[in-house]
């Protein structure tokens, strides 16, 4: 008999002799990012309402294609397929979704969630065979990093959204005058809970020190290795918080733009 | 005095069951001193490993309420114990008797790793000098005292029982030391892909809550192994980078 076999047998899915609710928090897991795929879903589809004065949702920005007063390369390009519904964020969200995908803190919240491999720890699971990210699709994984370069690169166009909502145009002269408004802070913490997340990143906590033996050795890397290290400690918290954050700004914005919300000037 | 009832796996390899022991429990007691009571007042012949009663030599793992424990650092008083509490085995090695499993296999799968290969001698006498900083890294993974929790509580062991493709989290935190120390100049990352099946982990951070040392398993070794794997075998870009840089200290 293999030494595995002598091991006591498997049980049936979801079997445990744990007494405590092991069920909540997959189940919340699973409510959260439902709720935040099928909200982000229904607003990268709509192509309209993402901008407010200064403002522009964080689901569409960088616009790259779209309205042609304020997209980078005008409007709708001639090479999208007529069948499917024209939205500037189709065009970019692929970058912070596919973060999020493969993300470590997600990776292993979804299995549990979505795919109960396992529910929980000790829970027996739905099925016997298992490839874990030792093969295709999930050696896919492995291209977290990459998103992760894209992922800096849109903190920098989330910051400058941020710089571009305190100009406020005035109704009566048309100039742009400096201003905070609750939008203005709903879209830095955006930025800063954004910012949160992506600094916590296992790959670039690797990348900018963490593969490396002697950091004593290169004091710049031993420092930024300190830093994202503090970031990655609540790498959970940030991923939910800026999850939540986000979804909550580009409604901001949409409820501005179609007059469900009035936005408070604060300074 | 209060009284509690346990759960025990009774039996051995060829099946067993549950049987119901309720013995008095006072102020002050973990699950091993109940367990001892009852093996002193009502079963002689209950089998459970155990020595140094501290939780630092990791002989009396078991699963307590399903999860995996040192029944020595579990005090009842942090359990329910207006219901019964269940002990058994763990499940990912195989049963030899009521609490008592095997855990050969994991000094079998530990022969697999590349030993510690230090690189020359700094000074003429023959002695290194490493940073403090440096070490403190690979000291946290110093603190394992091989109780094989992780081990049990891993699914891809558990409940796939890959004991031949993968060593399990224990081991990783063994080749994280070892990778991760400032002499060492071995190279564990092909390894690391085959023979150690560092891609059967998923994160699922299960042997990170039940390291009875706080060991930050996954954050600390498995994840930035992967990611080491991923410089030597799934990043053409950093792999292209790395051949117009410096020489970095490895």
């Amino acid at each position: 008999m293999a030494y595995a076999d002598a091991s006591i047998n498997r049980r049936g899915f979801g079997q445990t002799t744990r007494p405590d609710a092991w069920w909540v928090q997959p189940s919340l897991v699973f409510l959260g990012l439902s709720a935040f795929i099928v909200y982000s879903t229904w607003a990268a589809f709509q192509g309209a309402h993402y901008r407010w004065g200064p403002y522009l949702s964080p689901f569409y920005s960088p616009e790259l294609f779209g309205d042609a007063t304020h997209s980078w390369f005008g409007a709708k390009p001639g090479w999208w397929p007529a069948w499917l519904p024209f939205s500037p964020a189709l065009l970019i969200l692929w970058v912070p979704g596919g973060f999020r995908l493969t993300c470590y803190y997600y990776r292993g919240a979804y299995y549990k969630a979505f795919w109960a491999d396992p529910p929980s720890c000790t829970v027996s699971e739905p099925r016997k065979a298992y490839r874990g990210e030792a093969s295709f699709p999930l050696i896919m994984q492995n291209i977290h990093r990459y998103f992760l370069y894209v992922a800096l690169l849109f903190l920098v166009f989330l910051g400058h959204d941020v710089w571009k909502a305190m100009w406020f145009s005035d109704t009566a002269t048309g100039k742009a005058t400096f201003g905070i408004h609750f939008g203005t802070v709903v879209l830095a913490v955006n930025v800063i809970l954004l910012g949160g997340y992506t600094f916590g990143c296992h790959s670039l906590r690797h990348l900018v020190g963490g593969g490396i033996d002697r950091l004593s050795g290169a004091p710049l890397c031993q420092k930024t290795y300190r830093c994202v290290s503090c970031f990655n400690r609540r790498h959970m918290l940030w991923a939910w918080l800026s999850l939540f954050w986000v979804a909550f700004s580009d409604l901001y914005v949409r409820l501005c733009s179609m007059g469900g919300w009035h936005d408070v000037r604060i300074l | 005095m209060k009284t509690a009832t346990f759960k025990i796996w009774r039996g051995d390899a060829n099946g067993g069951k549950f049987v119901d022991y309720t013995t008095e429990v006072s102020e002050g007691m973990v699950v091993l001193d109940a367990v001892h009571r009852i093996q002193a007042t009502q079963a002689n012949d209950l089998a459970c490993r155990w020595n140094c009663k501290a939780g630092k030599c990791g002989s009396c793992s078991a699963e307590v309420n399903g999860l995996p424990r040192l029944m020595c650092m579990t005090r009842l008083n942090d359990l329910p114990l207006d219901k019964p509490v269940t002990l058994e085995p763990m499940k990912a090695f195989p049963h030899v008797k009521d609490l008592v499993t095997d855990v050969s296999w994991n000094f079998r799968a530990k022969k697999k790793i590349k030993p510690f290969k230090p690189r020359p001698p700094d000074t003429p006498d023959g002695t290194w000098r490493m940073a403090q900083s440096d070490v403190d890294r690979v000291q946290e993974f110093r603190k394992c005292i091989e109780c094989f929790l992780c081990q049990n509580v891993c699914h891809v062991l558990r409940e796939h029982k890959l004991h031949d493709e993968f060593i399990g989290p224990r081991f990783f935190v063994q080749v994280a030391a070892l990778e991760m120390h400032p002499l060492d100049i071995e190279d564990r990352t092909e390894e690391l892909k085959q023979a150690h099946g560092i891609g059967y982990c998923n994160i699922t951070k299960c042997c990170t809550k039940v390291c009875p040392e706080g060991i930050t398993i996954t954050d600390n070794a498995i994840i930035p192994l992967k990611e080491r794997v991923v410089d030597n075998f799934y990043d053409p870009l950093g792999k292209l980078v790395k051949l117009f840089r410096p020489k970095a200290q490895k």
